[in-house]
């Protein structure tokens, strides 16, 4: 009797909270994609106030999305930039994670504190830090400093988590391959690696998925020409105030994050086929 | 790995100095005597008295201020609960409940909730809005690291304590809350920072009067790029960064948390 | 000699975990290591593996001193304490892996591997993880894999560590045929005696870094070269003692205050030696008091403590002397009980040719 009380009391505020300012809000986004834009921007109403215009439930936000073929191209391009992100992330973290798990306990934490300390500093800031230097190179608002931004915002996202897997390799393994006749490279490649892979989806998910939907990197770093989906969503939400297409694009990054993390769980649980 | 490589080495210190550099650079630059963030000329602390005497990054550093307490203290006490929870109940959905506005892109939340605001609710967007935002995606981070704690602990204990003859409150109070302490207060940090430092989801719920630090910083980014800019990040970065040293030093859980 | 140990010292921090070691291991012969931990025995394996090597000293395998070799060079393989067996590859592609490292051509690899595992009686579980098998088996596969390409010598570092009472007994008997019937040389690391005894054709005792005695399963346990040794191995009832007389057949011992006892004859030992007497639990007959025996050696005492062991019990006697000797005698009586209580007075008696004298 007590015990479910217990329950109910420790799990019914934090719910209700997410029920009502995230669950209640996704849905209602959902809803609003079939909705009319208002007339001076926000949501037509559902029933008709007397007034002539639009009102109801319609397609036509996503009519739009999918006819014009720009949508969709936009979409694969925030897809692509997100995929070359992960990848130079996944590069330049994998060396370093292996370099602290390696390390002596005491070193590691201070290696590990020196990774999320830049994690400190302000978003913004850190983009603005790239403003800085890429202006006297004449690299600003290109699509490498776009690919810069991102890399180097979301670079820690990719070394913890492959860290706290690396970390808790047991060592015994490596020495039984080496006893067993493994090189280095043999042993890094069909040991090391493998085991690593659940990091690796962990950390590649940290990073895709919030790169997809990013909108102040490419407006900062990359100006006007290279707009990716996070960019179209601003446009339509504060900009052009249709909501409707707004959230239908929403929806759609929504569909596309989701997919993704699908296929990571699937990747993730098959090469942990092994490992318990 | 018997013996690290030169190599190795030679590439973490490439990642570190790609980390640290752009950063140093920006904090270097608060003190250039030049308008341009081009070359440098000489010392000066005259971006900071201009950014001291700046009257709306003081009240956009105000509101950061009152939204990030507000948010942070409720988001704690609520993402203590989910954590102990999820550690506890196991129930279906309460992980993913919690666990989802951190995983997805922010713009997600951001969007969804303006919508909420002013479609369903019809409320003037400002202060309460951005607390309200605040605390949803700071709740999981809390839940995490408080999570992340009780993993690591003897579950036997807790039931010692009922053995021994604690009711439920009793243990809670003796037992639980004394342990997850660490892991509470190194939450409480954690969604603090994040709150001060949230730029994406603030944007879309402050609406017009209202600015924050990263909000007012990015208006100066787009309009006129100054040292001033500079400044007031040296000093966030400042602030921020003391705040994350105290909550490792409080709970090392929250490096292990992440991912 | 397939393996010699010349010399071989290795220090940590000034201490000497190996103290000049000298051993030299045959060809086919199953050799262990014994000793309490840190002893050192651990250590050498490393070393005899290439995971270490020797402040001073050489090992030689085949004649060929092994410094500088590392451990994927050597043909020497090891079983390890927790079987080190790769989570993320079948039992299969475990057994496999050194052909894989060798570079043995695909066609070669799967009829080695099957007939490793059916050696191990685990052919069925090749496609098997790790994480689904029990610990006797996944000992069965570590042996397996380290089999598998036919190495010059085996290490084992107490691979019997883990497993319950049962099935360590099992796993002894598998490890015996299991060598026999290989015929590669195996060197085990153990603490615990009783397997030593069983598994091994010799032993070496070791204690802090040196080695005490090297020697058949048998010389070890009925010809102790210290007392080391005699205690460390099974229970021994130790008495100070010392050489009276020496002739061709036996050497006569003065006990103090117990008298004088018979003993078996010891080269070397002459008049005025002093010593210890080394005297097993189970030579010393029990009989009930005044029921006097024809045994040489016989003193009077009285039962002080008794444990019931099902098929033995362990006795200890006190006799003149305030000495107290172990005893262990089978449970003969109606329906296997015990044949004596606690105060029970009887006479404790050994054979003229029974116990071991040790030199000082």
């Amino acid at each position: 009797m007590g015990a479910r009380l217990t329950r109910w009391l420790i799990s019914a505020p934090p719910s209700l909270f997410l029920v009502t300012f995230f669950l209640a809000p996704s849905l209602i986004m959902v809803g609003a994609s079939f909705r009319h834009p208002g007339a001076f921007g926000g949501l037509a109403p559902l029933v008709a106030a007397g007034r002539s215009g639009e009102h109801g439930l319609t397609l036509d936000a996503y009519a739009f999305l999918f006819g014009d073929w720009i949508y969709l191209w936009i979409c694969l391009k925030s897809f692509v930039v997100a995929a070359l992100t992960t990848l130079v992330c996944l590069l330049l973290a994998y060396p370093l994670a292996l370099l602290i798990a390696a390390s002596p306990r005491k070193r590691r934490d201070l290696l590990v504190l020196l990774v999320i300390l830049p994690f400190a500093s302000n978003f913004l800031v850190r983009v603005y830090a790239w403003m800085i230097v890429l202006g006297p190179f004449d690299l600003l608002y290109t699509q490498a400093a776009v690919l810069i931004g991102m890399v180097y915002v979301h670079l820690p996202f990719m070394i913890l988590p492959l860290y706290i897997n690396l970390e808790k390799h047991d060592p015994v393994l490596l020495d039984a391959a080496q006893d067993l006749g493994a090189n280095r490279w043999q042993r890094f490649w069909r040991i090391t690696f493998p085991l690593s892979l659940p990091g690796i989806f962990a950390g590649s998910a940290l990073v895709f998925i919030p790169v997809l939907g990013m909108f102040a990197i490419p407006e900062l770093l990359g100006g006007t020409r290279d707009i990716l989906i996070g960019n179209l969503i601003k446009e339509q939400f504060l900009d052009n105030r249709d909501w409707p297409l707004g959230s239908a694009l929403s929806l759609l990054l929504t569909a596309m994050v989701l997919a993704l993390a699908w296929v990571a769980l699937r990747l993730a649980r098959s090469s942990m086929r092994g490992v318990s | 790995m018997k013996r690290r490589s030169l190599v190795l080495w030679a590439l973490a210190a490439a990642v570190y100095a790609f980390l640290y550099v752009p950063l140093a650079v920006v904090v270097l630059f608060s003190f250039n005597d030049s308008a341009l963030n081009a070359g440098w000329v000489g010392f000066t602390t005259r971006w900071y008295e201009i950014l001291f005497s700046d009257r709306d990054m003081l009240a956009a550093a105000g509101n950061s201020l009152l939204v990030a307490v507000l948010s942070s203290i409720v988001a704690t006490v609520l993402g203590t609960m989910a954590g102990i929870a999820i550690h506890r109940y196991r129930a279906r959905f309460l992980p993913a409940l919690v666990l989802t506005p951190v995983a997805m892109p922010e713009i997600l939340l951001g969007v969804s909730l303006l919508l909420f605001f002013r479609q369903v609710l019809d409320l003037t967007l400002g202060l309460a809005s951005i607390v309200a935002a605040h605390i949803t995606f700071s709740i999981g981070f809390v839940a995490i690291v408080v999570r992340a704690r009780l993993q690591g602990m003897d579950d036997a204990i807790f039931e010692a304590a009922r053995d021994l003859g604690a009711s439920p409150w009793q243990g809670f109070r003796h037992v639980t809350m004394p342990l997850i302490a660490p892991a509470v207060v190194a939450g409480a940090l954690m969604s603090f920072t994040l709150s001060i430092d949230d730029f994406v989801i603030t944007f879309f719920t402050a609406g017009v009067g209202v600015t924050t630090l990263p909000l007012q910083i990015y208006s100066l980014i787009k309009v006129a790029v100054t040292p001033e800019v500079n400044a007031v990040s040296t000093l966030l970065m400042a602030i921020t960064l003391t705040l994350i040293v105290a909550a490792a030093r409080i709970a090392p859980e929250i490096m292990r948390a992440r991912g | 000699m397939l393996l010699e140990l010349r010399n071989v010292t290795r220090r940590f921090g000034g201490v000497a975990a190996v103290d000049a070691v000298s051993l030299g291991i045959e060809s086919g012969e199953f050799f262990t290591l014994l000793g309490p931990s840190g002893c050192g025995k651990t250590t050498l394996l490393r070393m005899i593996a290439g995971f270490d090597a020797p402040d001073e000293g050489e090992i030689l395998l085949d004649g060929v001193d092994l410094a500088g070799t590392p451990p994927e060079h050597r043909p020497i393989h090891t079983v390890f304490q927790s079987y080190a067996l790769f989570p993320h590859m079948s039992v299969e592609a475990n057994v496999a892996f050194p052909l894989v490292m060798s570079r043995r051509p695909k066609a070669e690899t799967a009829p080695l591997v099957r007939e490793s595992l059916d050696k191990v009686h685990l052919a069925d579980k090749a496609a098997v993880y790790p994480h689904e098998l029990s610990g006797g088996q996944k000992q069965r596969v570590a042996l397996a894999r380290a089999l598998v390409n036919r190495p010059r010598l085996l290490l084992l570092d107490e691979p019997l560590g883990a497993l319950d009472a049962k099935l360590r007994e099992q796993m002894r008997s598998e490890l015996i045929r299991l060598q026999r019937d290989v015929g590669i040389t195996f060197v085990f690391v153990t603490h615990a005696q009783t397997e030593a005894l069983a598994l091994s054709h010799r032993i070496a005792v070791m204690n802090a870094g040196r080695v005490e005695q090297v020697d058949t399963a048998e010389r070890i346990y009925g010809q102790p070269a210290n007392r080391f040794v005699a205690e460390f191995i099974g229970m021994c009832n130790i008495l100070p003692a010392e050489v009276k007389t020496a002739n061709a057949t036996h050497l006569s011992l003065d006990l103090g205050s117990l008298g004088e006892i018979v003993a078996p004859l010891y080269p070397g030992v002459r008049a005025g030696h002093r010593g210890l007497l080394a005297l097993r639990p189970e030579q010393i007959r029990l009989s009930p008091h005044g029921h006097a025996d024809r045994l040489r050696n016989q003193f009077e005492g009285t039962v002080q403590d008794t444990l019931y062991l099902g098929d033995v019990t362990h006795y200890t006697i006190e006799i003149a002397g305030g000495y107290r000797l172990q005893a262990l005698a089978p449970n003969s009586g109606v329906g296997r009980a015990q044949l004596f209580r606690i105060g029970d007075a009887l006479t404790v008696a050994w054979r003229h040719d029974a116990g071991h004298f040790i030199r000082d």
